[in-house]
């Protein structure tokens, strides 16, 4: 069976039957993402009951959903032709589709023999860094291509994603994560003795004053303090600052990451740590690799309450998040 | 005359009706009916936290002694949704605690639960019984700690595959010694060793315990003396099965395994040595429910087990087990009625190719007439072989394939496996939960839409060619629940033609697809009844209507766009510079 079948179905509109095709309303025509040029068809929303002709643009525009929705004019994607490449907003961590349908037919494809990785099948290779032994991290990362204007791009770096580089896309093949860390550690036969699992991560808890809720990191992936303290920051900026009113309520001084930052390296909050004694100490005091064979909790203090802490360890209740 | 029933005999009338599908319809009759039934609902089950909120819950149901919530979407199970998006455990517990003081038994699943909320239900409850947490994570030990001091009436607590901060096994032995109500425990999830002298104090002021599983720190040598302690167990999850134990131990091991008359179900065997499986061979014959997936046993020592298991109804064992072993399977274990084979290779576990096929599946289909729940990761497949299956057990309610290489084709004909998973909607005309994999087309989602009119739910990864394959199944699979969607190129033609049938699903999960954040507002502006949450790492605020979303995740709701969203969850009626709020967990 080929792709390149066009399908002409009526579809109706979308707030009506949602469930049944009636007659009326327009086409939905198939969209081809191999398509060749002289078979390429696209969709069209067809919500007014238009039908979009053209068949060298997608529209993305429901004509009846965006009166009065400011920005939501249609956006002429144009799948078949690099020249208007550059008008094409492009998001670096998925495939555009352009590039989806200027690969080969499903056809050649399927003709091709051999079971194949991404690189060969619907994605050009180039687009794709996805081969069978390169890193893909949380999601697939994608080459920029060069003629698309810098202006329009969103941030490509992908440092959100975990720093342990596996040579897998994330989440697949869908094994849960609680088992994946389960038969890590079987074929490891680590020395656990108190139940840590080996020597792949070392997560610690991190707690800030004020905050809702704990985060995880892996002191295994970081090399040094600054590493550290510039992921906490990032993972801490999602939090308000300021200060709650008597029912817990978010006050009214919204911090964005800028001061957040400012906080964090000026007096008012620091990190400290609570060590194997139980006892709370100031980040920094030691080497880093001594650091994360004692560390076994972060919390991010406010500066008035670590006072006392500098050098010498002092035992303090770790009453504060628990409360 | 008054025809109208008193409310006394309406609540004795309910008190037989325990279905809530009836008891909802029930509620829909008259006011006075919603009221006797709302009074008189025992049991209450919230599918997504998010769809309602938990004071509307609590003033509804004020006599509810038994919650089940769900949280996060079932891709969490998976990584594709950032810590920190919600889910917690804590507005309910505060809600039921001021409202519904007989609430005793509590079932959450991927939710975030704290110590604080361990500690609230311990203090709230009066005469609680039941916890079970199902891929749950937030709480440590001494949360644990707080429902065994204070719950004198447990009968169950169940860890399922959670996450715990371990801070050691002492919370074990804050069970009273005047606690004798247990019925169900199950620790599996902990690391860290517990006190064993107080595990079998525990075990034998439990004369009601029927099923017990511990964690991988308890030794072969503490489990044989657990066994003498409770040979009426009906589950048993083992501890590690790799401790060298000399000949008598051996041999008294044995004999408590077979003193063990009642048991049904057998899980656990963590490193299990192959010496040791013949201990197990007394229990095989009244087994119903076998779990050896974290069993790194291989295929000659699975066949001695299996062919001993006549009785077996669920059996979860690993890929190691071979065409082979599952030809046994087939031959041996003629009640099966689920099977989920486990990838040994996807963590390296086994680096060599495992050899088991599309075979091994197509055996069981042939052999075990009730098989109607398959769960099947391998690396290839083939069309002819899903067309075989589907014509030997036309009852599957389940099928899930996961071809491990994304676009795999059919590895004898390169064709797509449209055809096999035609098959399979064509012919199994009950099946309600289908997972697709490998290479496949528009064709297939036209099957899907065509055929799986009883579909429920449905996972997609790495499918297809464009949006007509999101607009078949929206339009076509009318009983279509939830919906789980990842790198697929569908985008927002489909989404937003299909709008309304989003409000008859529970929920739609799409990431890593071309969704644009145009479509998303568009969506959620037309749709009240709708969350529709735009999950995404990077900054919206300055992004093009046209540029795509990483993840959108979409469900509908009664309360409204929720309070607790990271700052990484979008939705229209939010503020993005609003951070979490205060009813958010403690």
């Amino acid at each position: 069976m080929s792709l390149e079948e066009e399908l002409q179905s009526n579809v109706s509109v979308a707030s009506s039957s949602p469930t049944k095709n009636t007659a009326g309303g327009g086409g939905l025509k198939v969209h081809n993402y191999f398509g060749l040029s002289d078979s390429s068809s696209v969709e069209s929303s067809t919500l007014s009951g238009r039908v979009e002709d053209d068949k060298a643009t997608i529209s993305l525009k429901a004509t009846e959903l965006t009166l009065g929705l400011p920005g939501s004019q249609s956006t002429e994607l144009d799948l078949l032709s690099p020249a208007k490449l550059n008008e094409k907003p492009f998001f670096p961590l998925l495939p555009s589709k352009d590039e989806i349908c200027s690969s080969s037919s499903h056809k050649n494809i399927v003709a091709s023999g051999n079971k194949r990785g991404f690189s060969d099948t619907m994605y050009t290779e180039k687009n794709w860094m996805f081969p069978e032994s390169v890193a893909a991290q949380s999601v697939v990362k994608k080459e920029v291509p060069q003629n698309i204007p810098k202006g329009q791009l969103s941030t490509t770096n992908n440092s959100s994603s975990p720093p342990a580089a596996k040579a897998q896309i994330v989440g697949w093949p869908p094994v849960r994560s609680y088992r994946k860390n389960t038969l890590a550690t079987t074929c490891k036969n680590s020395d656990e003795v108190d139940g840590k699992p080996g020597s792949a991560a070392l997560f610690v808890k991190v707690s800030m004053d004020g905050a809702p809720y704990l985060r995880k990191v892996d002191l295994r992936s970081y090399t040094n303090y600054g590493e550290l303290s510039s992921a906490l920051e990032k993972m801490f900026t999602t939090f308000t600052l300021g200060h709650c009113g008597s029912n817990g309520a978010p006050g009214k001084d919204m911090l964005n990451e800028t001061k957040l930052k400012d906080l964090l390296n000026g007096k008012d909050y620091v990190l400290t740590y609570e060590d194997k004694d139980g006892d709370w100490m100031l980040v920094g005091d030691v080497p880093w690799e001594m650091f994360i064979d004692v560390c076994k909790k972060l919390k991010i203090m406010k500066g008035c309450d670590a006072i006392g802490l500098a050098a010498a360890p002092r035992a303090i209740e770790k009453s504060k998040m628990r409360a | 005359m008054d025809l109208r029933l008193p409310s006394k005999v309406l609540e004795h009338i309910l008190s037989f009706v325990d279905s809530n599908e009836d008891r909802n319809s029930v509620s829909l009759v008259c006011k006075s009916w919603f009221e006797t039934e709302r009074r008189t609902r025992k049991r209450v089950f919230v599918r997504n936290c998010y769809a309602v909120t938990p004071e509307a819950v609590a003033r509804r149901f004020p006599e509810t002694r038994s919650l089940t919530l769900k949280g996060k979407p079932h891709f969490a199970d998976y990584n594709l949704v950032p810590d920190g998006w919600g889910g917690y455990a804590w507005p309910w517990i505060e809600a039921m605690a001021a409202k519904c003081p007989s609430l005793d038994e509590l079932r959450l699943k991927r939710m975030v639960v704290t110590d604080e909320c361990l500690e609230k239900i311990a203090a709230s409850f009066k005469d609680f019984k039941v916890l079970v947490l199902t891929s749950c994570e937030g709480f440590s030990t001494d949360g644990l700690a707080a429902i065994a001091v204070a719950c004198s009436n447990l009968r169950e607590l169940e860890l399922r595959e959670c996450i715990v901060e371990d801070l050691g096994g002492d919370w074990l032995s804050y069970f009273p010694e005047t606690l004798t109500s247990l019925v169900s425990l199950d620790f599996s999830c902990l690391d860290s060793e517990v006190k064993l002298s107080d595990l079998e104090r525990l075990v034998s002021r439990s004369p009601n315990l029927k099923s017990l599983k511990l964690n991988r720190a308890v030794s072969l040598d503490a489990l044989g003396s657990l066994l003498r302690l409770a040979p009426q167990l009906v589950e048993l999850g083992t501890g590690s099965f790799s401790d060298k134990l000399d000949q008598e131990a051996v041999s008294k091991l044995s004999q408590a395994f077979s003193e063990m008359k009642e048991l049904k179900s057998l899980s656990g065997l963590w490193d299990v040595l192959p010496e040791y499986i013949p201990l197990l061979y007394s229990v095989c014959p009244g087994l119903t429910s076998l779990n050896l997936s974290y069993a790194t046993v291989q295929m000659p020592d699975l066949v001695e087990l299996l062919t001993r298991c006549s009785n077996l109804q669920k059996l979860w064992v690993m890929d190691l087990i071979e065409d082979k072993g599952l030809e046994v399977v087939a031959s041996s274990c003629k009640e099966l009625r689920e099977l989920r084979v486990f990838p040994s290779g996807a963590e390296g576990l086994n680096d060599t190719n495992v050899a088991m096929t599309e075979q091994g599946l197509v055996s069981v289909s042939e052999g075990c007439p009730n098989l109607e729940s398959v769960l099947y990761f391998c690396v290839q497949f083939t069309n002819a072989a899903m067309v075989t299956i589907a014509r030997n057990r036309p009852n599957l309610t389940c099928f899930r394939l996961c071809v491990m290489e994304p676009f795999s084709p059919d590895h004898k004909t390169q064709q797509p496996l449209d055809e096999g998973f035609k098959a399979i909607v064509e012919r199994c005309k009950d099946l309600q939960r289908l997972s697709v994999s490998g290479l496949l087309t528009n064709k297939a989602f036209e099957y899907i839409g065509t055929h799986g009119k009883k579909l429920r739910m449905l996972s997609i990864a790495f499918a297809g060619d464009s949006d007509l394959m999101l607009h078949h199944l929206l339009s076509g699979c009318e009983s279509l629940n939830k919906l789980e969607i990842r790198d697929c190129p569908f985008g927002d033609t489909a989404l937003l033609e299909n709008a309304a049938k989003l409000e008859t699903m529970r929920s739609l999960w799409m990431s890593s697809c071309c969704v644009s954040f145009g479509a998303c507002k568009l969506l959620s502006q037309k749709m009240p009844k709708l969350n529709v949450e735009v999950i995404d790492e990077h900054p919206l605020e300055t992004r093009p209507d046209s540029s795509p979303v990483e993840r959108i995740y979409i469900y509908r709701t009664l309360a409204g766009p929720r309070l607790d969203m990271p700052e990484f969850v979008w939705t229209t009626q939010k503020n993005p510079e609003i951070g979490v709020s205060h009813l958010a967990i403690k």
